[in-house]
């Protein structure tokens, strides 16, 4: 079903037949395999909660046997039916009370084990997933996927399930014990069944659109609020908070619109059931009544009916219930399955080939690189940069030096043609391997909340402290990090304003460093250094690259003088290639570009 | 009666506080409780004809069947059918009275919490991340809406029932309605001790799954960096870990649960089997009709839920308790930065800026360290362009941010045409001041919402007047000429294509332009810009700054730089040291005198060392000279493939 593949299609209202079959199937599909490894405990979980509601919906039956059979054996003297009749209901209601209890704590394992499973797995795979995804996708969306729609989820598991299974035997136990009673009043119950059904219908129908509302519109909540917060400086230094306040105001108000609409839903529901019980109850009584009136029927017994049929409908309205986080979720559920059949652009290889060690050489053969047939980024073209070059990519904002980059890093996969390392296709190379041996510092160097030294640790998560230390000193950063509140132990998140985009982006050197792999892709990674660490940077560029491949893009050419050889692009292609003494001396591009820059540096 | 009171008002003063912090909601649920009344009072209506029934129940035991009369039966069924109808149309009642205030309640202290945020400054956002806010700004206060709609409603109206349904049962007979009653005395003493241990528990819950939401935020922003370094899995064990530590809570939270169960199941049984046992044996004793323990049963079987729900509304409300919590944490910090009572205002600005004797200091700023600015001293003049110089860290950007008071001096002032910044409106003051951001963040918004974000006046709905949509095109063009921003008009939509977190990604050159043609589009009499050019390429910064001198001819601009090029736009260069102004001249004066500023801006000596070695063993020293120009015929790619390439 294309028009609803992975997460295609997730904001519409509406949906054919077939495509809510499909997408039911795969949501169904989703919840079966995260159930299938807790079999076992689910088994048990039932048995449990079989056994305790049969020893809950025994009550009545107890009482009318005190109250037909006790009654008049106490007349004669005789206490043991009436004894018999207080020691069942005291033993049945305990046992319930402690069955019921250990069921909710099996049932809180299971569910929490669905639960941690499903985050895991929404976590790795949107890990998984390219940047291409993320980028269209929006980073919104994928986080309202793993908070609300989980949330969501949560709740069915928690309380929904509680509800529906105990609901549902408790019905059905209680429709047993009143046909074994008295068929007759069984038969009543029984005709109330069919507008109960129809009124379930109607209004499962009803719910099921609104709750999909629901999820978009706190989905759309969610983005304009994660938004608003992430940029504060900017909305407060722009003014923008009124009219944020009128965008979110808005969307408040929708939200708060399909939520009414589906809480009026309830108010009709519940109430309509709880008259249809009583509908039920009067026929029970009149049938029974007439029976008593003639001495065929026990009046404990048409007690035990009366409170049988009253009942019954009890958990009807906890069903109802079930029904409002069962669509949350299973909305919920269905966009979650929606990402986890995206396939990831760049798909790890089935059979990876093995690559321990790299020596560094980056080939592109005939590649070329599209977003979409008709916006060809790079047109085809070969490239060989032998292991241990130092290559600068120079060219104007878009001229594709940041997706040849992301190309030898495999952020992307080319439309056509191969990237090789060291003669092995990058698609083909375990992510282990490929992460290992190449990695690429951007321009947005991003802080985890944690340490300075975690966030440097990252590139080499087994690291000891030296080495992280010796790391940041390599680049310059450690003077910086020293002078923080707890040197390497501050918390970057908690000053995470505090931190500069320089200093930020030292420290992903640091990490880089520290990865220390066999080709090292620099995008714009000094952009906003100041000239002195900048200057300390190159230092360490000079050792640091040595012995390994780098591509850098840097708009400030002073990075050009460490390397051995300057692309220079344009229009996605490479137009001018040579040692950078070759170019500078001749009368090509950069040839003006470095006369341009060396100007601008007086 | 007596017996339900340690719950509502404990004996022990530290105990009341669930009441007296549920009660805080109170300003904002002031116009629904007429409504919450109204609807409690339905309810109440609904129970007590609950109640009723089972008096039927015993009318019809000890009238009709005991004597046979089948015709009377007819009528008393109908009744119960009536009262059936009455109570289902009262529960109909109770939810919807409820519906529309409820979810106006939600969404009033929704929007306050917004509009709360939004107006405390960065420094509260430091401290605070988004996942955290986000959990109280949706499922704090959807629990918040649920309980005031039923939790509340049911707490307070089934302890009511409890009660009357007591008297019911009294009156009944004393003895078994005592017996009932005392049997679920232990029920109250439970609940009691179960309120503090589970409000712990759930606030720890609550707090883990904003953390865990915080976790999910940054592996989705940060994808970048966890993909270039194959740290996927790394990020996951970490994740990994905080989900185990919510799920052992939640599992904590599922073991209170239960052991309230066992009390709340086990103690009406215990109270049923004796009854059940009394009962018989009152009625064979004839002190009791057959009819009459028909209703006691049907009365007890009623009262069940009332009973049983109290557990569960007590958790329910102290989870109510823990979101109301977490929602004030928020709105009762305290607003530092805040406009002043009386506003001082200037219609049209010369845009003299001025710092006197500025010291700063961030709050957690350990002791042993000395303020981050340390009495700086700089002045502006009205339309100079004055950069801005110092190392990494040593708060530049700080200053520029005092300026709008996105932080407020710690002490000294910052004055605009010689008033302190903080005697102005914010709103006012930052109609004046425009800031450009080094990491430029763009909305969910077109291109043109994003650049005339300052000039409120020029979109929306006053956009509709034909000559305000001209105006608007004139200023967009305009600011984005001069950011050399011309790459929107090739966007999918041109300028209204949608870009931010939910729109087109755009590369961070690309950003900076914007929010650079944002800065100037906003017309100020003085313009902040911090490092405004960093992300872009030499030809492109060239060509800004070009058009930027023009727009700075007429506007004060402090512009923090850590370029010489940049540094080229300014009149005067300050120089930031060690929390001072070390040093106020132009460009050359400051080469010329200060070595530090030498050190921090001029890659001049270095580079030149380097290039003048370069050209001297590699050209024949009259490469740097001849300027070639910047027309160059294209050469195909192959033919520049370097020898070492082509093996």
């Amino acid at each position: 079903m294309s028009t609803v593949n992975g997460v295609q299609g997730e904001e519409r209202d509406e949906y054919t037949k077939a495509e809510s079959r499909w997408i039911r199937r795969r949501s169904l599909r989703l919840l079966g395999s995260l159930l299938h490894p807790l079999r076992a405990q689910l088994w048990v979980t039932m048995a449990v909660i079989v056994v305790s509601t049969a020893a809950q919906v025994a009550g009545p039956a107890i009482i009318a046997y005190g109250i037909d059979q006790g009654l008049p054996a106490l007349m004669r003297q005789d206490w043991l039916p009436v004894g018999l009749a207080g020691l069942a209901y005291l033993v049945t209601g305990a046992a319930g009370a402690f069955l019921i209890a250990w069921y909710i704590r099996m049932a809180a394992r299971v569910s929490q084990a669905v639960l941690i499973d499903l985050r895991t797995r929404v976590f790795l795979h949107t890990q998984k997933l390219s940047l291409e995804f993320h980028e269209s996708y929006t980073s919104g969306r994928i986080i309202s996927r793993q908070t609300s729609d989980l949330d969501a989820i949560r709740e069915l598991m928690d309380e929904g399930i509680n509800q529906l299974v105990r609901g549902l035997l408790y019905m059905l136990f209680t429709a047993i014990a009143l046909v074994w009673l008295d068929w007759l009043s069984g038969l009543v119950l029984l005709a109330t069944l069919l507008p109960l059904v129809a009124l379930t219908r109607w209004f499962q129908v009803r719910s099921q659109k609104l709750f999909r509302r629901s999820r978009v519109a706190s989905a759309k909540l969610i983005v304009q609020f994660v938004e608003t917060m992430t940029g504060i400086r900017a909305v407060q230094a722009f003014r923008s908070e009124r009219r944020n306040e009128r965008v979110f105001g808005d969307l408040v108000e929708d939200y708060r619109d399909v939520n009414a609409r589906a809480l009026g839903l309830f108010a009709v529901y519940n109430p309509a059931l709880n008259f249809m019980g009583y509908v039920a109850v009067a026929g029970v009584l009149l049938i029974g009544g007439f029976r008593v009136a003639d001495g065929v029927l026990e009046v404990g017994v048409l007690l035990a009916a009366v409170l049988y049929t009253k009942r019954f409908f009890d958990p009807m309205e906890e069903l109802a219930m079930f029904y409002n986080s069962y669509q949350s979720a299973a909305s919920a559920l269905e966009k979650i399955s929606g990402v986890l059949e995206e396939q990831p652009s760049v798909p790890d290889p089935a059979e990876p080939v093995d690559l321990w060690t790299a020596d560094g050489r980056v080939r592109f053969e005939s590649v070329e690189f599209a977003y979409t047939p008709d916006r060809v980024v790079l047109p085809r073209f070969d490239l060989d940069v032998p292991a241990g070059q130092t290559v600068a990519l120079v060219g104007s904002t878009g001229a594709g030096k940041s997706t040849l980059a992301k190309l030898i890093s495999r952020f992307y996969d080319p439309t056509d043609g191969v990237v090789e390392l060291d003669g092995v296709d990058l698609r083909r190379m375990h992510p282990k391997d490929l992460r290992r041996a190449i990695v690429m510092v951007t321009q947005e160097a991003y802080l985890f909340s944690g340490s300075v030294a975690d966030n440097i640790a990252l590139g080499k998560p087994e690291a000891t402290f030296d080495e992280i230390v010796s790391a940041a000193k390599a680049v310059g950063a450690h003077e910086f990090i020293e002078g923080l509140p707890n040197g390497y132990d501050t918390d970057v998140n908690k000053r995470g304003g505090r931190v500069s985009a320089g200093q930020r982006q030292l420290i992903s050197f640091a990490r880089a460093f520290l990865a220390d792999p066999a080709v090292l892709i620099l995008d714009e990674a000094t952009s906003s250094l100041d000239i002195p660490s900048e200057r300390l940077v190159q230092e360490g560029l000079q050792t640091l690259l040595a012995d390994r491949t780098a591509v850098i893009i840097a708009h400030r050419l002073s990075t050009v003088a460490i390397a051995d050889r300057v692309l220079v692009m344009e229009h996605g292609r490479i137009v001018e290639d040579g040692s950078p003494a070759d170019l500078i001396g001749g009368t090509g591009r950069f040839a003006a570009l470095h006369a341009a820059w060396r100007d601008s540096l007086v | 009666m007596t017996a339900t009171r340690p719950t509502l008002h404990p004996p022990h003063a530290e105990r009341t506080g669930t009441v007296r912090a549920l009660m805080r909601l109170r300003t904002y649920v002031g116009p629904a409780m007429p409504a919450i009344y109204a609807s409690m009072a339905a309810y109440l209506v609904a129970q007590l004809i609950a109640l009723a029934i089972p008096q039927v129940l015993e009318a019809i035991v000890d009238g009709p069947l005991a004597d046979g009369d089948r015709d009377a039966i007819v009528p008393l069924a109908l009744l119960v059918l009536a009262l059936g109808a009455g109570e289902a149309a009262m529960f109909a009642l109770r939810r919807w009275l409820v519906i529309g205030p409820t979810t106006r309640v939600e969404a009033r202290m929704r929007d306050a919490l917004y509009a709360k945020l939004q107006d405390l400054p960065v420094s509260f956002h430091d401290r605070w991340p988004s996942g955290q806010l986000l959990s109280r700004a949706v499922s704090d206060l959807g629990l918040i809406r649920r309980w005031l709609a039923f939790g509340l409603v049911l707490l307070v109206m089934n302890l009511v029932v409890i009660v009357v349904g007591a008297v019911v049962l009294i009156s009944m007979s004393w003895m078994l309605g005592l017996v009932f009653l005392a049997c679920s005395i232990p029920l109250w003493i439970v609940g009691y001790r179960f309120e503090g241990r589970y409000s712990e528990v759930s606030r720890r819950s609550q707090d883990q799954s904003g953390d865990l939401a915080t976790a999910v935020e940054e592996s989705v922003h940060g994808i970048r960096v966890l993909k270039a370094f194959g740290r996927g899995k790394h990020a996951l064990s970490s994740f990994r870990a905080q989900a185990e530590q919510l799920r052992s809570t939640e599992i904590e939270k599922a073991r209170l649960d239960a052991n309230i169960w066992v009390w709340i199941l086990i103690v009406p049984a215990v109270a049923l089997a004796i009854c059940l046992v009394l009962g018989v044996q009152l009625a064979a004793q004839g002190e009791l009709s057959v009819g009459q323990l028909v209703a006691f049963f049907a009365t007890a079987a009623v009262l069940a839920w009332p009973i049983e729900s109290i557990g569960f509304l007590l958790a329910f409300s102290l989870d109510a308790r823990t979101a109301t919590d977490r929602y004030f944490d928020i709105m009762d910090s305290e607003n530092a930065v805040r406009d002043p009572e009386r506003p001082a205002a200037l219609d049209a600005p010369r845009g003299e800026l001025a710092f006197t004797d500025v010291h700063f200091r961030y709050q957690d700023s350990p002791e042993r360290f000395g303020d981050l600015l340390d009495g700086v001293d700089l002045v502006l003049r009205p339309g100079e362009t004055m950069a801005l110089v110092g190392l990494t860290g040593c708060g530049k950007t700080t200053m520029t941010a005092l300026t709008t008071r996105l932080y407020d001096v710690t002490s000294g002032s910052v004055t605009l045409d010689g008033v302190d910044v903080r005697a102005f409106r914010r709103e006012e003051l930052r109609r004046h001041i425009a800031m450009a951001f080094e990491d430029a963040t763009l909305f969910s918004a077109s291109v043109r919402e994003n650049v005339l974000l300052g000039r409120p006046e020029l979109t929306g709905d006053a956009a509709a007047d034909p000559a305000v949509a001209a105006e608007a095109e004139r200023v967009l063009d305009e600011a984005l000429r001069i950011a050399q921003a011309g790459f929107a008009y090739d966007l999918p939509d041109g300028v209204d294509t949608k870009v931010g977190e939910e729109g087109m990604s755009l590369s961070g050159g690309q950003r900076q332009r914007l929010a650079l043609a944002r800065a100037v589009a906003a017309k100020p009499a003085v313009l902040v810009l911090d490092d405004p050019l960093s992300a872009l390429d030499v030809a492109t910064e060239a060509r800004v700054e070009a058009e930027l001198r023009t727009v700075l001819a007429s506007t004060t601009a402090l512009i923090v730089a850590h370029r010489p090029s940049t540094v080229m736009l300014a009149d005067r260069v300050a120089l930031l040291e060690d929390g001072r102004i070390t040093a106020v001249g132009t460009h050359s004066e400051l080469l010329h005198e200060s070595e530090h500023y030498r050190f921090v801006i001029s890659s001049l000596e270095d580079e030149e060392r380097r290039a003048q070695a370069e050209a001297s063993d590699l050209i024949d020293g009259e490469g740097l000279e001849s300027r070639p120009t910047a027309s160059v015929a294209t050469r195909p790619a192959e033919q520049t493939e370097p020898k070492e390439a082509i093996r």
